[in-house]
């Protein structure tokens, strides 16, 4: 227990030590959210003035950390200057389309690529292993964007997938199977340009892992003892592989939300991708460092739970850091 | 096992593309910021051998397009003017490699003929030749980034593996809050505190400086842990004990160690970084218009139609798969050659 009691104290630390560093950014900016309205001549200087000092930019920086930190503290992780909201309140109603997304993507990615590599490993070297070798390469070698890019192409060319946007404009007046097929259909492209992606990396981690866990000693015997083989893959040699399995989910956790920015941005996802990029564009500050600190969260809470996953999973770890 | 033969086709690829576009000005038959209001969205010119009237021609040649009347981007072949493709033409001046005035060209036509190898963008510019200048941008970009990266990652890496202390106990968890953020959306923060209305060499620079100094953290983590199993060696404490310096004993003893460690994280780095740039210029971050970079060629297909009628306008995003595909081969490489062939 105290060594999660540790982990968690270090992980609340760089969280704390992140939203230093985006501050310490925000310092060295030129220019702000209100910098446009000075140029404005409809607009008073004394407008501005007051605007800037109900924003609190007037203040010093320790203090607007200190005012920042308060507003944490309130569950509001301070204002957007753009919408006059607070940013947890924006923050929310754009994450929660980003994990619908990303959480299916990255499901679909690992129920793919675990029997795959499982049966690459077994069959090393054969046809189907390296075709699927081929395919990753390829994959790999294509970048997310190009990938998401052509498969809007083909999905506006072949017109079979709504493009743009999660629901259809009469999306409120469908009946619940309506509803739901609605869904897939927007679901499936930028899902699939996700899946494409990771599915390669998941793929070649679980066949590598494999492989070494293959040429175990005890996997030879329980091959000679004549368990069949089905239950020596992933009864037996499975578990003997996941360790860096576990390590790679919990990445794959922590990297759910900045996967897919660049898809949500090409495929106009109503998700945390293309306002992020917005509040950049706008100088938004604190929407920006809500996004950022966010993305942080999961990437601390992937790794911080890869760890109880590792420690649940083998007893060599739970030995040593008892 | 094994051990893996020398990439040649990938060295031979790589280096292909990094001579193209090195020699962009002379490869590339035109101006890249050269419009030609009459073909917009013309596709690629064909090679034809065999004319109208079925005649054999040694020397390949095009036709030029004539655009449909009334219609926008509409074109045809005018097959009453064959023009005959040249070598070596006159065109318009460029700098050899930044240094030397010329004006010739690998191919052309005689003027007012135009080829379009892979046809033009909105404003009747040509693709390739724009291909080529914008891949001196953004494959420059990865590669100088990743040496930055590489020589801010060293630096800290050896003073905080060597000298070890507090400052190496300051340096990790600073690296470790770099490693915590979110590399694209650090990048995005780094990028939302600068001035967004910049000339294109001044964000060329700019976006080589982000992109280099915020991935300083795992190269300096990777050569520490190098630097710490380097410094307990025998020879390393022999060379101290006979009064070496600390600046000698680096130089000579610790730093070729980190080599291996270096090169296989530089061919990991570049791709990532050449694919920074091309991100951040798709999104309208990074290097603007009229200057080409892949980044921003592929930022035209941010509108659906012309993601769906003119598909040579992808040519930057599938002359990245091969610039790809040679550094993750190369990065497989180095990593067994390097580091656990030793």
């Amino acid at each position: 227990m105290a060594y999660f009691a540790r982990r968690l104290l270090h992980s609340m630390l760089v969280l704390v030590g992140v939203s230093l560093l985006s501050f310490l950014f925000l310092e060295l900016a030129p220019g702000e959210f209100f910098s446009d309205m000075r140029l404005n001549p409809q607009i008073s200087p004394q407008t501005v003035a007051a605007l800037r000092s109900q924003y609190g930019l007037d203040q010093s920086l320790p203090i607007r950390y200190g005012c920042w930190l308060r507003s944490v503290a309130r569950g509001e992780w301070g204002y957007s200057f753009a919408y006059n909201l607070p940013v947890a309140q924006l923050i929310w109603a754009r994450a929660r389309n980003t994990l619908g997304l990303t959480v299916v993507a990255a499901l679909l990615a690992w129920f793919g690529a675990i029997p795959l590599g499982v049966f690459a490993a077994e069959r090393r070297g054969r046809w189907g292993d390296r075709i699927a070798a081929a395919g990753s390469s390829a994959l790999l070698a294509t970048p997310g964007l190009v990938l998401a890019l052509a498969l809007l192409a083909f999905a506006i060319r072949s017109g079979s997938f709504p493009v743009g946007g999660m629901v259809s404009l009469d999306y409120a007046g469908l009946g619940a199977g309506g509803k739901i097929r609605d869904l897939v259909a927007h679901f499936s492209l930028p899902v699939l340009a996700l899946v494409l992606a990771a599915l390669p990396v998941f793929f070649r981690h679980v066949r590598a892992g494999m492989l070494e866990a293959l040429a175990l000693p005890s996997i030879q015997a329980a091959r000679g003892h004549g368990i069949p083989r089905r239950r020596i893959l992933f009864r037996y040699a499975l578990p003997a592989a996941a360790n860096p399995l576990i390590s790679l989910l919990g990445l794959s956790i922590a990297t759910l939300l900045s996967s897919s920015l660049l898809v949500e941005v090409i495929m106009s996802w109503p998700g945390l991708g293309p306002m992020l990029l917005e509040a950049i564009l706008a100088r938004d500050l604190y929407l920006v460092i809500g996004a950022v600190m966010l993305s942080t969260i999961f990437l601390v809470a992937g790794n911080l739970m890869a760890d109880v996953l590792l420690y649940w999973s083998d007893p060599r770890i739970r030995r040593k850091t008892a | 096992m094994t051990r893996k033969r020398t990439p040649r086709v990938v060295i031979l690829v790589l280096g292909l593309m990094y001579g193209a576009v090195l020699f962009a000005g002379f490869c590339a038959p035109y101006d890249p910021v050269e419009q030609d209001r009459d073909h917009p969205f013309a596709p690629p010119t064909r090679f034809r051998l065999m004319d109208a009237e079925g005649r054999f021609h040694f020397r390949p040649f095009v036709y030029a397009w004539t655009s449909r009347a009334g219609i926008f981007a509409e074109y045809q072949a005018d097959r009453a003017r064959p023009l005959p493709l040249r070598v070596f033409v006159r065109g318009s001046e460029y700098k050899l490699l930044g240094l030397l005035a010329c004006n010739r060209h690998l191919f052309g036509l005689d003027t007012p003929g135009r080829i379009a190898l892979l046809g033009t963008d909105g404003y009747g510019r040509d693709q390739f030749s724009r291909l080529l200048w914008g891949g001196r941008i953004s494959l420059l970009a990865g590669l100088i980034a990743a040496t930055l990266s590489l020589s801010i990652g060293t630096l800290i890496g050896v003073a905080s593996g060597y000298f070890g202390g507090l400052a190496d106990d300051l340096l990790m968890r600073l690296a470790e809050l770099f490693l915590a953020m979110p590399w694209l959306y650090l990048l995005f923060a780094v990028r939302a505190f600068l001035p967004l209305r910049i000339s294109p060499s001044t964000a060329f620079l700019l976006l080589v400086v982000v992109i280099g100094t915020v991935g300083w953290a795992r190269p300096a983590r990777l050569v520490r842990g190098v630097v710490l199993s380097a410094k307990e060696r025998t020879y390393v404490l022999a060379a101290r004990g006979f009064g070496g310096s600390n600046l000698y004993v680096v130089r000579r003893h610790i730093l070729p160690q980190t080599l291996g460690v270096l090169l296989t994280q530089g061919a990991i780095l570049v791709p990532q970084y050449i694919l920074a740039e091309v991100t951040l210029s798709f999104l309208g971050l990074g290097v603007g218009e009229p200057a080409p970079s892949w980044g921003n060629m592929l930022g035209a297909l941010q509108r659906y139609q012309v993601l769906s009628s003119y598909w040579w306008m992808l040519a930057p995003g599938l002359a990245l798969i091969p610039v790809f595909w040679g550094y993750h081969v190369l990065a497989d490489f180095l990593h067994e050659r390097l580091e656990f062939g030793r």
